[in-house]
């Protein structure tokens, strides 16, 4: 299916929980890489993952990379770059949050790799996943102040005692 | 902070109890009390190939849970991209997965290509295809010696590492480096290929070629190499590919997935070459020795390309190799995911670009630590020594688990 | 030659208690002082086979080619600070290492290293051995449990579990010889296979053996030869040695029941291994190659080059051991137990069986 398609099909099932289309138009593979859909209602996203990867003539089997994204205006991202390895499709969504209360649905039940990813960006970018099972920090000190992704982080004086800066 | 951050409490796994007896003569015998033991493998552990620390709960030596304790290691790549111009940004993706140092760089300098919509020169591509094949051999060349070591094996490891070592100086010769290259540019290379290393290439296939055949008898078909590796972490395809596994791991559990023909990149659809997969010669697919022998194989097709690019060699085109550098990269506003077959499986470099001259966010997905995340699910009910010979089949490089 | 000792003292200091304790302890420590020379030997020989091995060279900056290499190895580990991590039960700890190289000295009281040396002739010689050498197995757990570490702990066990299992099959190996020759004396059984090649063991043994008349004895060939070869594999899994080598297997357990261990209670239990390497490679040879006895009958034969037969021999299969290690995989601990019970202890039996029934045939 090319994306378009796939948009519509979205659309169609989905109405008014995604939102639009953004297209790359620099070269084909930005197109085909880069390009995102909107989702509206972040709770939604769960179901929408699901869907894609249920449905008969989609197959999104492979989540290919879940990345969080700090857009610099009081907002946060969650990416979901997705492939059939059979139908050989590629599609991505963009799900925006606001900082105030960065709550996304967990995707693990859909994609088990999901699981390390998010609770990467929980790491660096504090989002929460909600329903994710095991949601600690992966890479970071369990008691690690802050989450360092995000754009307004600014590097601790002291962390346990120790002066960080050098 | 929020409950769910709370560390997650491993209950203890109850025996299963036996049925009741039915027979009066039959007396049950008591039940010992048995406890669980929690055994740290690692941080500093030979054979956890750096520094990883796994939990292994343990009921005897059978393994009940496994845990992976990342971060020893971690560097915040992806916050010092954040401050780097996007060249800046190439050693430090050196540093990532510094066993196949040019095959990240490739992979980093096609992103950066793609979102600025550069096309490299023939020579160029011709230069990296073959630096990343040998730097694919070298790869594997460690990963089949060190899973050696795992199972006890120590001498097919130096006789990689002997072969190994003429890679490098072959990269020695052409960029001065033997272990983070800087080599592969946005737009270009750093140097252009040393004049003696496509002879010194032709040498090496022949000679690689022997040790291949020379690991193959010594270590792949050795009966206790076969015991210890056959029907031993085993991998289910839908497993697998719903868990992210990509390069080795996923092609041993039988799928026919390659970047390198699924979605090709640079001139890899000039070559001929098989994509290896497991067929679960020893055992059931998808075990470890099935990820063993498709890294055996894809190390002779990286042979076969390795001949096939030093044929087809451009020897007329004598363009410079920087012909195609930007002098400031600052791409246009927009976003990319762009990947490449690592040896370990697909890198991948999410760059989104608010016209800066430094990426506003670059977010790799590396292979391995994918991978990592499947070790608990397939090492369920093992025994310690699997659990090691699992590890080592995943083939994990820490700097790129951490980043 | 203890006699010779013993009057060279007593010409010396006269006939008195302190002239026999002094022979006593002369006499005992030749073992000692042969074990301290070969663990030099073997130490350089095993870096030096790896590396011939792997295609490399080995240590060469420690005098000419490296020679003096062990000794280095041992300087420093005099040097190193004796480690006693807070936490372990001290005794078992500190008195492990000295168990264990304990059980492999005194295997070596019975080693007939020549028609004139034996540390004690016993008529019980190869079953004192077998005992004494079960002292290591104490020696280990000690260690395992006091060094209050897991990998420790998990290397003990394995270890006492290999080593146990593995004196079935090499038991069964041993009493078929020892069927054969009708003794347990070392002596005896070495002298027994004087007069050639043909007459070792391991090619049916004496032809002048009582009871087989002429060539009769070649009948048992075969079954000698099997049970030389399960001998050989159950010595390699008592020794601890690849592919038998799980309770230290490195990749997996650290180093097993010496992780702990530094300086020079770490030596002893390498020079324990050593040592047992070389007592299971005398055994072998005592017991199917003739021990001290010239492969060519009488040439080449008498008590001088006795030692030199017997310590080639000996040699011979610390240097099977070494290759052995530098080529093979480890196999894992369940398999390990698989290759004991189900295939060296059936064959043992059968092969015992059969060479009862062959001296029953021909002795009537």
């Amino acid at each position: 299916m090319t994306a378009a398609e796939i948009v519509e099909k979205l659309s169609a099932n989905f109405y008014q929980k995604v939102g639009e289309w953004h297209e790359m138009k620099a070269s084909p593979y930005m197109t085909r890489m880069g390009s995102y859909m909107d989702v509206t209602d972040a709770s939604f996203i769960r179901d929408i993952c699901l869907f894609l990867r249920d449905e008969p003539d989609l197959v999104f089997n492979n989540l290919m990379l879940l990345s969080s994204l700090d857009n610099g205006d009081k907002t946060f991202s969650v990416v979901y770059h997705l492939e059939s390895m059979t139908l050989k499709h590629i599609f991505a969504l963009k799900v925006t949050v606001p900082e105030a209360n960065p709550i996304v649905p967990s995707v693990v039940s859909v994609w088990n790799h999901a699981n390390w990813q998010e609770r990467e960006a929980w790491d660096m970018m504090g989002i929460q996943f909600q329903g994710h099972p095991d949601l600690r920090r992966i890479l970071l000190d369990e008691d690690y102040p802050g989450f360092p992704l995000r754009k307004d982080f600014k590097t601790p004086e002291f962390f346990r005692g120790m002066k960080v800066p050098y | 902070m929020p409950e769910i951050l709370e560390r997650r409490v491993i209950s203890d796994s109850t025996l299963p109890i036996p049925a009741k007896v039915v027979s009066a003569e039959v007396v049950e015998p008591r039940r010992l009390k048995t406890e669980e033991m929690i055994l740290n493998i690692g941080p500093q552990h030979p054979s956890t190939h750096g520094v990883l620390r796994l939990e292994a709960i343990l009921d005897g030596e059978m393994v009940v849970d496994c845990v992976p304790h990342l971060g020893y290691l971690h560097r915040c790549f992806e916050k010092h991209t954040e401050a780097m111009t996007y060249p800046q940004v190439i050693p430090y993706v050196d540093r990532m997965d510094y066993l196949a140092a040019m095959n990240s760089d490739h992979g980093y300098a096609l992103a950066v290509e793609r979102l600025l919509g550069i096309q490299v020169g023939e020579k160029v591509e011709f230069i990296r295809i073959l630096f990343a094949e040998l730097s694919r051999i070298a790869s594997h060349l460690v990963a089949v010696g060190t899973y050696g070591l795992d199972i006890g094996a120590f001498t097919p490891f130096l006789f990689c590492f002997r072969d190994r070592e003429t890679i490098l100086e072959m990269f020695e010769k052409t960029c001065g480096a033997r272990l983070l290259y800087n080599y592969m540019w946005v737009g270009g290379l750093s140097h252009d290929l040393h004049p003696d290393v496509l002879g010194m290439c032709k040498e090496f296939v022949k000679v690689n070629r022997a040790t291949h055949k020379e690991v193959n008898n010594l270590l792949t078909f050795n009966k206790i190499f076969v015991e210890r590796t056959a029907n031993i972490g085993v991998l289910k395809p839908e497993v697998a590919i719903n868990g992210g596994a990509t390069g080795p791991m996923l092609r041993g559990s039988g799928v026919k997935w390659d970047l390198r023909r699924d979605d090709p990149y640079s001139i890899y659809d000039r070559f001929e070459f098989e994509i290896a997969v497991g067929t679960g010669m020893m055992g059931q697919v998808g075990d470890c020795f099935d990820r063993h022998w498709v890294r055996m194989l894809e190390w002779e097709q990286s042979l076969n390309i390795i001949e096939q690019i030093l044929e087809k060699w451009p020897h007329n085109d004598t363009t410079d190799v920087q012909a195609a550098v930007p002098k400031r990269i600052k791409p246009p506003v927009g976003e990319i995911y762009s990947r490449t077959e690592n040896p370990r499986g697909e890198l991948g470099f999410y760059i989104v670009s608010k016209d800066g001259i430094n990426p506003w966010r670059c977010k790799v997905r590396s292979p391995a630590f994918v991978n990592l995340s499947l070790l608990s699910v397939i090492s369920r009910g093992y025994l310690v020594a699997d659990l090691i010979a699992i590890l080592g089949s995943i083939d994990i490089v820490l700097g790129e688990v951490d980043r | 030659m203890y006699q010779g000792l013993h009057d060279l003292l007593v010409s010396l200091l006269g006939e008195n208690t302190l002239s026999t304790i002094i022979t006593v302890t002369a006499y005992s420590a030749v073992p000692l002082v042969f074990i301290l020379g070969y663990a030099l030997i073997a130490i350089l020989g095993e870096m030096k086979i790896s590396a011939w091995v792997q295609d490399r060279l080995g240590p060469m900056r420690t005098g000419p080619a490296g020679v003096l290499q062990p000794v280095a190895d041992i300087l420093k580990l005099l040097q190193k600070e004796d480690l006693t991590p807070t936490k372990a039960d001290r005794p078992l700890y500190n008195v492990a290492p000295f168990i264990v190289f304990l059980g492999s000295y005194a295997a070596f009281a019975c080693l007939p290293f020549s028609a004139i040396y034996i540390g004690a002739r016993l008529n019980t010689g190869i079953f004192y051995i077998i005992s004494i050498s079960a002292m290591v197995v104490v020696g280990i757990m000690m260690a395992g449990w006091g060094s209050n570490n897991k990998y420790s702990l998990m290397g003990a066990m394995r270890s006492v579990a290999q080593i146990i299992s593995y004196e079935i099959p090499a038991g069964l190996a041993i009493l078929t010889v020892v069927m054969v020759s009708g003794s347990m004396d070392m002596q005896k059984i070495t002298e027994l296979q004087g007069g050639g090649i043909q007459n070792w063991f391991l090619f049916g043994g004496p032809k002048t053996l009582a009871g087989f008349g002429g060539m009769s004895s070649f009948a048992l060939m075969p079954f000698m030869v099997i049970a030389f070869l399960i001998y050989v594999v159950a010595s390699l899994a008592e020794t601890n040695r690849v592919p038998f080598d799980i309770p230290e297997a490195e990749s997996e357990l650290v180093a097993g029941y010496h992780t702990e261990y530094s300086a020079m209670k770490f030596a002893l239990f390498f020079m324990a291994e050593y040592a047992n390497m070389f007592a299971v490679g005398a055994i072998a040879s005592v017991l199917f190659l003739g021990g001290w006895q010239s492969p060519f009958g009488d040439t080449l034969g008498g008590p001088i080059m006795g030692f030199v037969w017997f310590i080639a021999k000996g040699l011979f299969f610390v240097f099977l051991q070494i290759w052995i290690r530098w080529t093979l995989p480890r196999l894992r601990v369940d398999q390990l137990m698989y290759v004991c019970w189900k295939v060296l202890i059936p064959f043992g039996m059968a092969t015992v069986l059969c060479v009862g029934t062959l001296i029953v045939w021909f002795v009537k």
